[in-house]
């Protein structure tokens, strides 16, 4: 067995041993979306009209809140030392770590979406467009937020850097994502941002590996 | 024991190394040659630069000015084939503390294929037999380092290079690591540790004293 895969099972395991790291921000993604209709209006036509975006919003910031511990606990705890003393990919385990990241975030928001989405009255036409979106999406947010983890493991309090850092990087997933779900409510046709969120998934795929593991070096070479 | 580190040819070499940290030169035109059945320990004060040496020479850090080999060729020409056949272990152990010590060793000898029952074997010999189960939070701090360190059992590596691995650990622990050291020098290996525990009762141990140099640099 690799070193690649056995991290990226003993992160599973770790995850599965402390639920309440990764519990933590589908509880936010799911207040969120609970207390709009509370506060802004319970009208379904209102709602359904902002629905896609706001549970977009609520993803994206959730997977913003449970970036921080990415890297953290490996770096404190002499892991990440190992890894580079194992001479193995660095590229392959910033990969494999962002998996990781998206099995226990962006898979579970995705899974939840369809209820949020009946919370906020979402147009029926928008739930394929929704679940496709957030599939696509969700990724590049865990890809790009890895780099961001990299960067800021080594730095204490690094969270508020982090979310300053990433949260551009997130604007056009957000613009792409968000408007397909609204296309598909009002009956258009969304196969071009789609496909958009698509070409994102794949450059940060082949990309933010390398930087992610140049980080990481970086934060060793002390 | 199916591994035998004599058979792995270990010659790292040092020449010329010199490194500096903030302004201050730690060494310089350091020269060392590690073969196999070579104990290098290195001393100083604290702050001395061993540590630093040690990363260097584990591959982990590049910030040093001079050369270093391996089989005469540089470090990281084939770093890969270079890492497989030395054992790295800081001063952090990369233990887990919600994983068992069977699942933290598990991973810590991913690098190498281990069959799982050498595992259990390797445990049993650091005193943890009985602990296999059990969340490594519930162990104390000696404990997790013997989980570290039961790596030294089974990972087919010849050349060791240890930080401190006394740290947390009991009598009986000290002598099993003195021991484990021991026989893999005799065995053919090579170890490089930084202690400030005398490992005096070993045959073949050099030792390299980095605030010795520093204090003959002055002088010079």
């Amino acid at each position: 067995m690799s070193l690649v895969t056995a991290t990226v099972k003993r992160d599973l395991l770790l995850a599965a041993r402390n639920p309440g790291e990764w519990l933590n921000p589908l509880m936010f993604f799911l207040m969120v979306a609970a207390l709009f209709p509370l506060a802004v209006d319970p009208d379904p036509k209102f709602l359904s009209k902002i629905a896609g975006g706001v549970i977009w919003v609520a993803a994206l910031l959730s997977t913003l809140l449970s970036l921080d511990a990415l890297y953290k606990a490996d770096v404190e705890d002499g892991s990440l030392e190992q890894w580079l003393a194992s001479g193995e990919s660095l590229y392959a385990m910033s990969l494999g770590k962002a998996l990781v990241h998206w099995c226990i975030s962006g898979l579970p928001l995705t899974i939840m979406a369809p209820v949020l989405g009946l919370m906020l009255s979402l147009p029926q036409d928008a739930y394929a467009a929704l679940l496709l979106s957030l599939l696509v999406g969700t990724p590049v947010l865990s890809l790009l937020g890895a780099v961001g983890a990299a960067l800021t493991a080594g730095v204490r309090s690094g969270g508020l850097l982090l979310s300053l850092l990433i949260l551009p990087l997130y604007i056009p997933v957000l613009i792409f994502a968000a408007s397909a779900v609204y296309h598909a409510g009002i009956g258009m046709d969304y196969n071009g941002q789609i496909g958009f969120l698509g070409a994102l998934l794949a450059l940060a795929a082949c990309l933010t590996p390398f930087a992610s593991a140049a980080a990481l070096k970086l934060n060793l070479s002390r | 024991m199916s591994f035998a580190p004599d058979q792995i040819k270990i010659d790292l070499e040092a020449r010329q190394l010199c490194c500096e940290r903030d302004d201050r030169i730690l060494f310089d035109q350091l020269d060392l040659r590690v073969e196999n059945g070579d104990l290098l320990q290195l001393a100083g004060p604290n702050g001395a630069g061993k540590t630093t040496l040690l990363r260097l020479l584990a591959g982990l850090n590049r910030d040093y000015d001079g050369e270093l080999l391996w089989h005469g060729q540089p470090l990281y020409d084939d770093f890969s084939s270079y890492a497989a056949q030395r054992l790295y272990q800081g001063h952090l152990a990369a233990v887990k503390k919600a994983l068992t010590p069977i699942e933290n060793l598990r991973w810590l000898v991913s690098q190498w294929s281990v069959d799982d029952a050498r595992l259990w074997q390797a445990l049993d010999e650091v005193e943890l037999a009985g602990y296999e189960e059990t969340p490594c939070q519930q162990l104390s701090a000696g404990q997790q380092r013997r989980v570290a360190l039961a790596r030294l059992c089974i990972a087919p590596a010849a050349l060791w290079i240890l930080d401190e691995p006394f740290t947390a650990l009991d009598k009986s622990g000290v002598a099993w690591l003195e021991k484990r050291i021991q026989k893999h020098v005799e065995a053919g290996g090579a170890v490089i540790i930084t202690s400030h525990h005398a490992l005096e009762n070993i045959a073949s141990l050099k030792q390299l004293d980095l605030g010795q140099l520093a204090m003959n640099r002055g002088q010079a």
